[in-house]
């Protein structure tokens, strides 16, 4: 297991490394630059910016004193919010998303198993139906919208919470929500699917004729086994909304991470945009590993160090 | 383990359904209610409740170069004079200004005023914040608006001394300030963020003063900067060691960060916002007319022009007929009317009218099509063309955004109806498009500017070199330079606006820009929330604003 381990690492090292050079070429080879507006700086000013931000330096040595600054997790100042360093924004912005973030999770995944074992257990019924068209309202309605819809309905039209911002337990349900309603959408298609897979099988039959409850066998047999898709779609989906989105936190006006990943671009903060994506990516990565190891624990047949002739 | 699992999802699952039931209950006391109509009552919270966009970029008045972070400042910091209500430098700090007979050394007497610390606000309190927004050393992009004063562009390209800069504090109480040029509108610049001061003692000993509230952050401005939640909220409140503090009648004003304006308006309508809109915020254009039809909408023309730029060093555009031609065959009112909405004015000059009164009729008719068409005609015998048809293909570019998108295709629509002539849009993210522009490589691009300070200069300079750096249109003119240089020296202020309206018609003459329209600021406001100054740039102050 440690061996595993260790080798994951390593390869996680390297893409991130990779990920690291990708981003760093792309966004230099991109026209435009941080101190672009329409008012146009004079040339001399602009050229004294270049060189105390180290634009002047060849792409080498800009390169490398960036992997430098990563290894020593020290993304330096950004460019267009000068009150703030990469990490302020970072260490700000992140337990921001990731509050809302678990919270969509938790809310996604209860719902959404929920949803998808009472639509499996009564296949082809009503219940069965209803839960499906939850769903695909889930997966096709844009968060964007949904959010609006919220927006509407609860916060104005009802008044039960408020329309935006970020202060109370109340602010953040319909964000929450906004967010969660597409992955609870496809957990609850997963589960259903996998759970009419599980239901299928001979140890199921088994189960039933050796007397067990309906409930035992739905708990211990069936819900165990069906869960495994879930959780291999947690781990991206735990990072990409742990790290926030975009388009929620603009409309509900939340402080998160999620609008520097967009806005960054667009201001060319370069170094802005370098600390969000190594952030995420190792955020993505880890969140890998921990689900492939998560596999082990859930289905004991499948085993981590692989077999017994390795490398 | 298997068991615990088992029962960790059994509890995910009751959770779930209490959460469920859970979510259509709750409380929020003040849900409903109307943006404030609660008028008549003496005893009404004076406290003020805004939306600003975005975080500002900085709160540090010599490195701030942008409208968020200028909305701040202004409020918590007070210059040498401050605009009034009626768009005019009044003396702020300054309690007495005298200009010598040349025009080109002021000084200013500092009144007896404090900082938040109690630190008395004394002259070199402004000669230390400007000459380190000059210094190279801070980088601040907006340096260039001190280049008035003497030795200032010299020191901030390097090729100068510090002292040489014409900033000086004779002493506690008075500041000396020597010009290059006399700049008639000078009283007025020193109203602008670069040239608002710092607290120099606290500033020399933490150059981070600026970073977060606190007690580093010291103000000298009617209000104080309580609270910065950095990409969140700004909370301002009203400074009792401010000099005029009886006039200041808000408690405490409250600036959030939303950046998107759907969710601004539903705020300002669920009662949790007194302003939404313009100049601080944006409203939705889908909800521009609704607001109007119920009377809601508040309008106000602002010194800005979106107009459409020709490279003058390409064919067709290097032939003046042609620009006049395509300049000629855009119906203005239309655009506004049918997609802007927010009663801009068509544009057929390049100096806004607050600036220049008779440009609200400009230098020819909207919508002339006849005229376009005999331009086109002899802009077409001049190159050598038969018909439009063997035109140069006809590019339009601009940077992708829902608004500039419609109005492209709309005058893309004109010019081939009115003129005949294909035309191709282009459009390129922001910094791209920039690129682009900056490097000529484009035909008629969209360029939006807006005035700095109440002077015709702002709009006029930039087109002085064909190599400057907001030109992009590869014009030029001699008589246009020199009624500009005229106008640097000149002291009479009436021969000076001739000067500069004698430029301008030299510049609509030759056309390297088609002007589209002015811009105008559109809001709204709680019903008894009152002076709140919005000047003829679209700067907001509240100093004196109150709910009655």
């Amino acid at each position: 297991m440690a061996k595993y381990i260790g080798k994951r690492l390593l390869y996680m090292l390297l893409s991130l490394w990779m990920i690291v050079t990708a981003t760093f070429f792309f966004m230099r080879i991109a026209p435009g630059n941080p101190f672009a507006s329409e008012k146009k700086l004079p040339p001399e000013i602009e050229a004294n910016l270049n060189a105390h931000f180290g634009l002047d330096k060849p792409w080498y040595a800009q390169y490398w004193e960036y992997l430098v600054r990563i290894v020593n997790w020290d993304f330096g100042p950004s460019f267009k919010y000068k009150s703030q360093t990469v990490n302020d924004l970072i260490n700000e912005g992140f337990p921001v998303s990731f509050l809302l973030g678990m919270e969509a999770i938790f809310i996604a995944v209860a719902v959404g198993v929920l949803l998808g074992i009472i639509a499996a257990l009564k296949h082809n019924r009503w219940p069965d139906y209803t839960a499906m068209i939850v769903a695909v309202l889930g997966i096709s309605v844009p968060s964007f919208i949904m959010a609006s819809f919220l927006q509407y309905f609860l916060a104005i039209k009802m008044g039960i919470f408020p329309v935006a911002r970020w202060e109370t337990f109340m602010h953040s349900v319909l964000p929450a929500v906004a967010l969660a309603s597409t992955p609870m959408a496809f957990i609850a298609r997963l589960t259903r699917s996998s759970m009419l897979e599980v239901l299928a099988n001979d140890y199921i039959k088994t189960a039933k004729s050796k007397g067990l409850s309906r409930g035992v066998i739905t708990v211990k047999h069936t819900i165990r086994n069906a869960l495994l898709p879930v959780v291999t779609y947690m781990g991206p989906l735990t990072a990409g909304i742990l790290t926030g989105s975009f388009v929620i936190e603009r409309i509900f006006g939340i402080p998160g991470l999620g609008a520097h990943f967009v806005t960054s671009i667009n201001n060319r903060d370069y170094t802005v945009i370098m600390g969000v994506t190594v952030f995420y990516s190792i955020l993505l990565l880890v969140s890998i590993l921990l689900v492939d190891i998560a596999y082990g624990i859930i289905d004991p047949r499948i085993k981590l160090a692989g077999g017994k002739k390795g490398e | 383990m298997n068991k615990r699992l088992s029962i960790f999802f059994s509890m995910l699952l009751v959770l779930s359904m209490f959460l469920a039931a859970c979510s259509g209950g709750g409380d929020n006391a003040d849900g409903g209610e109307k943006g404030g109509d609660d008028g008549g009552k003496s005893d009404v919270p004076q406290e003020l409740r805004v939306n600003i966009n975005t975080e500002p970029p900085s709160l540090n008045p010599g490195l701030a170069e942008d409208s968020t972070s200028g909305t701040v400042l202004r409020n918590v910091l007070e210059g040498l004079t401050r605009i009034n209500q009626d768009g005019k430098p009044e003396k702020a700090m300054a309690e007495d200004i005298k200009v010598s007979e040349d025009g080109k050394t002021y000084t200013f007497t500092i009144r007896d005023a404090k900082w938040s610390n109690g630190d008395p606000v004394i002259a070199k309190d402004f000669e230390y914040a400007w000459k380190w927004a000059l210094d190279p050393a801070n980088n601040s992009t907006y340096a260039y608006q001190l280049y008035y004063l003497e030795g200032a562009e010299a020191f901030n390209t390097g090729k100068g001394e510090k002292d040489a800069v014409g900033v000086k504090a004779i002493d506690d109480k008075t500041l000396e300030v020597k010009l290059v040029n006399p700049t008639p509108y000078f009283e007025e610049l020193t109203a602008f963020y670069t040239y608002l001061p710092v607290n120099s003692k606290i500033a020399e000993a933490n150059p981070e003063w600026a970073t977060d509230a606190g007690e580093n952050f010291t103000t000298n401005g009617p209000f104080h900067l309580v609270e910065w939640a950095h990409s969140d909220k700004i909370v301002l409140e009203k400074s009792e060691t401010y000099w005029d503090a009886e006039t200041v009648k808000l408690d405490s004003i409250e600036m959030i960060m939303i950046n998107d304006p759907n969710t601004e308006l539903s705020m300002f309508d669920n009662g949790e916002l007194d302003w939404a809109g313009a100049p601080t915020g944006a409203l939705p254009t889908d909800a521009m007319q609704a607001l109007k039809d119920e009377g809601r909408l508040v309008t106000q023309p602002i010194a800005g022009i979106y107009n459409y730029k020709f490279n003058t060093t390409v064919e067709p555009f290097n032939n003046v007929n042609i620009r006049k031609a395509f300049a000629h065959a855009i119906n203005r009112q239309e655009l506004i009317d049918n997609i802007l909405q927010g009663e801009q004015l068509p544009a057929m000059a390049i100096v806004p009218p607050s600036m220049f009164e008779e440009n609200e009729k400009g230098y020819f008719p909207d919508n002339d099509v006849e005229k376009a068409k005999e331009y086109l005609q002899k802009g077409l015998e001049e190159l050598g063309y038969k018909d439009a048809s063997e035109l140069p293909a006809v590019t339009l570019s601009y940077n992708t955004s829902e608004a500039h998108q419609k109005i492209a295709q709309a005058i893309q629509d004109m010019w081939k109806q009115n003129l005949g002539v294909e035309v191709t849009l282009d459009n390129a993210e922001w910094n791209v498009f920039l690129d682009k522009v900056n490097q000529m490589d484009y035909q008629v691009a969209r360029m939006g500017w807006l005035g700095d300070f109440n002077d015709a200069i702002n709009f006029l300079e930039m087109y002085r070199d064909a190599d400057g750096g907001n030109n992009n249109t590869g014009w030029e003119s001699k008589e246009f330079q020199d009624l500009l240089a005229k106008s640097a020296t000149e002291t009479d202020p009436e021969a000076r606006q001739q000067l500069l309206k004698d430029a301008e018609a030299i510049f609509m003459e030759d056309m390297p820009v088609a002007p589209i329209y002015f811009y105008t600021n559109n809001w709204v406001q709680a019903e008894n929330l009152k002076d709140v100054a919005v000047s003829g740039l679209g700067d907001v102050q509240y100093k004196w604003a109150y709910f009655e």
